[in-house]
């Protein structure tokens, strides 16, 4: 209870400032809404392609907007040393982490609610009927995203070229959770009901988030110390 | 008086370079340590390996009997390095209640009223650290570093940049502290500051501990006396 308390204090900071500046989801957003419009009018893609293409495209702009919001989550704290205070104060690095991680994933389900709206107006998709089912989908899938974010965040938040080696870094990582989150967004898009093959896909996400969030937690000390 | 903080035998390397050689060094519980040297002797190292900001590579070194970063270690710990550690972003209330969260206070929001009023930043609360004067954020920082009422202060050139009412701010939060029985750990260039509020001085030279012992009244009239007599350079 401890950690998740210390947790939800760094994430309500964490929101706070990003309400004040939104210095990443401005960034992000930008990025992701011009991605769906250019692909869009680039390719003016028709229901049957849309049909293959829409979990991929999803996922990719989450992904790579993500990376956006992840280098800013621990680059905040190195302004007044600020990342050297919390690190000697009663804040376990565990709770840090996920505190990190928390607000990464509603920045991140924030950013997706928008990107959809989009999706929806732009390609003609109505996925509000599902809604439901596509929000377990993405609410599994976006804490996977955040939890390795907040964590590649942590590690190179000292390296030069981080912008750069953050996302370098956590795709390769992803690709399992990726593959899952678009078979499994294109099933409830377009499918009329999810077979019990078809949830196998939901098990990689909730096993991938289960993981890596054990993972970050238990690495914690060793990633923001050593 | 039991020692708060032990360091043994302690070495740190930044590459093939030792910052820290072969140091050990006890402070008691309750005194206030003086950490004097020049430039890159080893101050600035020692305060963050004591805080658990940067591992070591041969000795031991125990706060209260554990390492710096064990939880309990850490809920003594005040820690005030080059960085005064606030966010610019946010309001000094808001700055000092997350760090009272985080500490897991009791009633955060009054102790955060409390220091707000003892630091002289109660009427300004709202404000933004962006838009702060240089010793305002200073003045927060030291509202930060309190906070928790630590019993093990380390402090990183806590005088550099104050000014004259924050110089007297601090040296009384010291006092106060001091008298609840805290041990204070401090490095500074300021000798006649540092020296006028210590009961011990420890002087470093290139990583190596030179001098540990108690203040004496001949330092206080001649504070350059510990260099004259101690270091390498000081004896040239």
């Amino acid at each position: 209870m401890r950690t998740i308390g210390q947790a939800l204090a760094v994430a309500r900071k964490d929101l706070a400032v990003e309400l004040r500046t939104k210095e990443s989801f401005n960034a992000a957003g930008a990025f992701a809404i011009s991605i769906l419009l250019l692909f869009s009018f680039a390719f003016d893609p028709s229901p049957e392609m849309l049909h293959q293409i829409a979990g991929g495209l999803l996922w990719l702009v989450f992904a790579f907007a993500g990376a956006l919001i992840f280098n800013r989550g621990f680059a905040r704290e190195l302004p007044n040393e600020c990342l050297d205070a919390l690190l000697a104060s009663p804040l376990s690095s565990g709770s840090l982490l996920l505190g990190k991680a928390i607000a990464n994933f509603t920045m991140l389900i924030a950013l997706e609610v928008v990107s959809l709206v989009v999706f929806g107006i732009f390609y003609n998709v109505a996925w509000t009927f599902r809604a439901g089912e596509l929000a377990i989908v993405f609410l599994l899938a976006t804490w996977g995203i955040a939890i390795v974010g907040a964590a590649f965040g942590a590690m190179t938040v000292n390296l030069r070229l981080r912008e750069l080696m953050l996302p370098v870094i956590i795709y390769p990582l992803l690709i399992p959770l990726l593959i899952a989150a678009i078979e499994l967004t294109d099933v409830v898009l377009y499918s009329k009901q999810i077979t019990p093959d078809q949830l196998l896909w939901g098990r990689i996400l909730l096993a991938f988030d289960i993981v890596f969030t054990a993972l970050a937690v238990a690495l914690a000390e060793t990633i923001l110390v050593n | 008086m039991p020692e708060a903080i032990e360091l043994e035998q302690l070495w740190k390397f930044y590459g093939d370079y030792p910052a820290v050689r072969d140091l050990t060094l006890g402070i008691k519980e309750g005194s206030c340590c003086a950490l004097l040297g020049r430039n890159g002797a080893g101050k600035t190292t020692l305060l963050r390996i004591l805080a658990g900001l940067s591992p070591y590579q041969r000795g031991a070194v125990r706060v209260f009997g554990n390492s710096p970063r064990s939880a309990e270690a850490r809920h003594r710990l005040g820690f005030l390095g080059h960085g005064i550690g606030v966010y610019e972003d946010l309001s000094a209330r808001e700055n000092l209640l997350f760090f009272a969260r985080i500490c897991e206070l009791k009633n955060p929001q009054a102790v955060t009223g409390r220091w707000l009023e003892r630091v002289g930043l109660a009427r300004v609360a709202a404000m933004p650290v962006r838009q702060f004067s240089r010793g305002m954020r200073q003045r927060l920082a030291l509202a930060r570093t309190f906070l928790n009422s630590p019993r093990v202060l380390l402090l990183d050139e806590p005088f550099t940049s104050l000014d004259d009412r924050a110089i007297a701010m601090l040296s009384e939060l010291l006092a106060d502290s001091s008298r609840e029985g805290a041990t204070i750990l401090l490095s500074t260039h300021q000798l006649r500051e540092a020296l006028a509020i210590a009961t011990d001085v420890a002087l470093v030279e290139n990583g190596r501990l030179r001098y540990a012992g108690t203040r004496t009244p001949e330092m206080l009239d001649d504070p350059a006396l510990l260099y004259r007599l101690h270091t390498e350079l000081g004896a040239a």
